[in-house]
């Protein structure tokens, strides 16, 4: 290789080397590039943006946009008690927690055993109904003229029917026969 | 123009007149020459494997029992970072620009490497950067106990071990940025006359496109850290969630760089591959173009997996689908290559010296670490395994059966061409074969650790690991005593190996085979050779 092709050797080898320079820190900025990028990414896609407030937490057990009444209603078949609800009837909203009691009264000589059953008017709404505590989840045995008060703690789902605004809870005390 | 080049004659004793005048000390540090300079390369890549390994060796014995016994957690942590920042930027990066620097030239005909003097502060940066990170174990805090992959935002709390380590990593990517861009321009512009890319080895073809994927990701590993130093200090908020940033960012441009870096890793050992497994089955590599477009076709695919590293950090399900379809794409050119080397075998007149040996546990070993990244591409299948033992092995079968044997294979295969010497082949296959029982030994197991679900990076673990991380562990200690003979090899052929014949290697047809005496000259080809 004589002296004027090294020259132009020497030449091309720089003119490479630049473009390669100019290569190294063009992906150098692009490093720095993809923060803007990611940004821009992931506001276009809507992922999880940790910048973003969260929004305010909001009660959404209970339905405050409607009111329905509950109607108590107390029947015993075939028993010597008094039996009675305390309340004759709310209005309460779809999720909020409600607790009332009932009265009930032996008027025998003799301990007496009962059990409660709950219906439901109209029907459809026993689905709807929940009960999270009530004595008609148990026997109760009643002393020889004692009086008991008995709560109920309910609460009414919040997927009840939109045409349903009055529900009536009647529970009937049955004996339970062999028990004195 | 005759097919000696070397107009002083093949006495080998006068090469020494030619060092620059310089004697001892002074001779390495200015040296310009490319032989010289791959020689550091080399001897510098294997100092940092051996310190790398004894961090390996220290890992290895806290998890040979459950308990803590050795090392404090933190300690344990700065070893497992310090082992992989190490290993990759210190040992297998290094010793493959070794291999660059030695052979390229050579292989093309040139007299040496286009800008002789960058290449020498290419490889001066080397040292000054192992000593930052060497260094950083004797700060205050300790080296970084982040992992080798530095993740925000754990790395903006560490102490100035930290500091340094960003820096030498910066030192790191300055020299194999400038190594790339001397051999890119050296390949496409310093080719003997006849010398078509579509002729040249494909050790040089894997080299060209190595390069490339370094200037075009190093840069992006430079700006990652360069991030993570001004949110440590500068008050920039890029990674830090309460000033408007996001650590899952860190991850993504890391990870930019980190997918072609493995890239970076294998596709040199791949080249070594193709030049080795010719010569011993003494027939041409099987479908050299397809080769050229395989190799290719995966380092442009590098660039589009990179969030497979990333699968639960909570991308979207069409994320995660994009980089599963692409991840297993790369497995096609992959494949294509091991049915070439396996064809280039088939029906060859096949002798198995330590180099070709080497090279064959590459072609076994690293597929069956390909296969594991196959699975581990998979998304729900990575859910599980994502920061399991399973990962560890995957990334082990590549890098070390992958890329370490392939960088033995080429040690064995060039050593008398660079110093005309041979090594002894018996303990030559000696080493060989101890590597090859105890590399499995050590990470086959580390498969079933991962799939039973022992998490990585942790330096204590339940019971029920026990049994196969004592096996690991004992296959790690074999290992590295193991790598000490290699060292034992290598000096004794240096010092009193037998001189080796011309051509040692009967199907060995490369330019610096067939051209050049053993051992080459210190000065070749300042004259182009003549190609037929």
């Amino acid at each position: 290789m004589n002296a004027e092709q090294a020259r132009d050797q020497a030449q091309e080898n720089w003119r490479t080397l630049t473009r390669l320079s100019i290569v190294a820190a063009g992906m150098f900025g692009f490093g720095f590039a993809m923060v803007p990028f990611y940004k821009a990414f992931c506001d276009a896609v809507q992922i999880n943006s940790l910048v973003e407030r969260d929004a305010a937490p909001t009660n959404t057990q209970v339905d405050a946009s409607r009111l329905v009444t509950i109607e108590f209603d107390a029947n015993v078949r075939d028993l010597p008690w008094r039996f009675r609800p305390l309340t004759g009837y709310l209005q309460v909203h779809p999720g909020q927690l409600v607790q009332v009691e009932y009265e009930v009264s032996n008027a025998r000589a003799t301990p007496v055993t009962g059990q409660a059953i709950a219906s439901f008017g109209p029907e459809l709404a026993g689905r709807y109904f929940k009960k999270l505590e009530c004595f008609c989840f148990s026997q109760q045995t009643l002393a020889a003229g004692e009086t008991r008060r008995m709560p109920v703690v309910f609460l009414v789902d919040t997927t009840l029917p939109a045409d349903v605004n009055t529900i009536t809870l009647s529970y009937t005390f049955f004996e339970v026969a062999g028990k004195s | 123009m005759s097919a000696v080049v070397d107009s002083h004659g093949h006495d080998h004793h006068d090469h020494h007149d030619h060092h620059g005048g310089y004697s001892g000390l002074m001779r390495w540090v200015t040296t310009t020459n490319h032989k010289d300079i791959g020689t550091m390369y080399l001897w510098f890549s294997f100092m940092m494997f051996l310190t790398g390994g004894a961090m390996a060796m220290a890992i290895r014995l806290e998890l040979f029992q459950p308990g803590i016994q050795f090392f404090n957690p933190d300690l344990f942590n700065q070893f497992i970072t310090m082992h992989g920042l190490i290993m990759v930027f210190g040992a297998i990066m290094p010793a493959f620009v070794g291999f660059a620097n030695w052979q390229i030239p050579m292989m093309i005909g040139a007299p040496d490497m286009a800008f002789a003097r960058l290449n020498n502060w290419s490889f001066w940066l080397l040292p000054f950067a192992a000593s930052l990170l060497i260094i950083s174990f004797f700060t205050p805090g300790g080296a970084p106990g982040v992992g080798w992959t530095l993740y925000a935002p754990l790395t903006v709390q560490m102490g100035v071990g930290m500091d340094l380590t960003i820096f030498a990593v910066h030192l790191l990517g300055m020299s194999s940025i400038l190594g790339s861009i001397n051999i890119i321009t050296t390949i496409l512009n310093m080719r003997a006359p006849g010398m078509t890319l579509m002729r040249m080895p494909l050790f040089v073809w894997t080299w060209l496109i190595t390069a490339y994927l370094l200037v075009a990701a190093m840069p992006v590993l430079a700006g990652a850290v360069t991030m993570s130093l001004t949110d440590r200090h500068f008050g920039t908020s890029f990674f830090n969630a309460a000033g408007g940033g996001d650590p899952v960012l860190y991850q993504h441009i890391f990870w930019f760089f980190g997918h072609p870096e493995v890239y970076i890793i294998a596709l040199p050992a791949f080249g070594v591959v193709s030049q080795v497994i010719p010569a011993f089955s003494r027939k041409p590599l099987f479908g050299y173009a397809s080769m050229v477009y395989a190799t290719s076709a995966i380092a442009i695919l590098s660039f589009i997996v990179w969030a497979h590293h990333m699968y639960t950090v909570g991308m979207p399900v069409t994320g995660q689908l994009f980089f599963m379809y692409a991840t297993t794409l790369i497995a096609i050119p992959t494949g294509v290559k091991v049915f070439n080397w396996v064809a280039t075998m088939w029906k060859g007149s096949l002798t198995f010296e330590t180099p070709m040996l080497f090279a064959i546990g590459f072609l076994f070993l690293f597929t069956l670490g390909g296969f594991t990244g196959l699975v581990l591409s998979l998304v729900p299948i990575d859910i599980q395994l994502h920061d399991t033992y399973y990962v560890v092995a995957h990334f082990h079968y590549v890098m070390v059966a992958g890329a370490l044997f392939a960088a033995f294979a080429g040690v064995y295969f060039w050593f008398p061409k660079w110093t005309g010497k041979m090594y002894d082949e018996t303990l030559g296959k000696w080493h060989f074969w101890l590597t090859m029982i105890f590399f499995n030994m050590i990470f086959f197991v580390q498969h079933f650790l991962g799939l039973a679900g022992m998490p990585r990076r942790i330096p204590d673990y339940p019971l029920m690991f026990e049994t196969w991380n004592k096996i690991s562990s004992i296959g790690a200690f074999g290992f590295g005593l193991t790598q000490l003979l290699f060292l034992y090899i290598i000096l004794k052929a240096i010092r009193s190996g037998e001189k080796s014949p011309e051509h040692p290697w009967e199907g060995a047809d490369s330019l610096e085979w067939t051209h050049l005496p053993t051992p080459a000259p210190y000065h070749s080809f300042e004259n182009p050779p003549v190609l037929k």
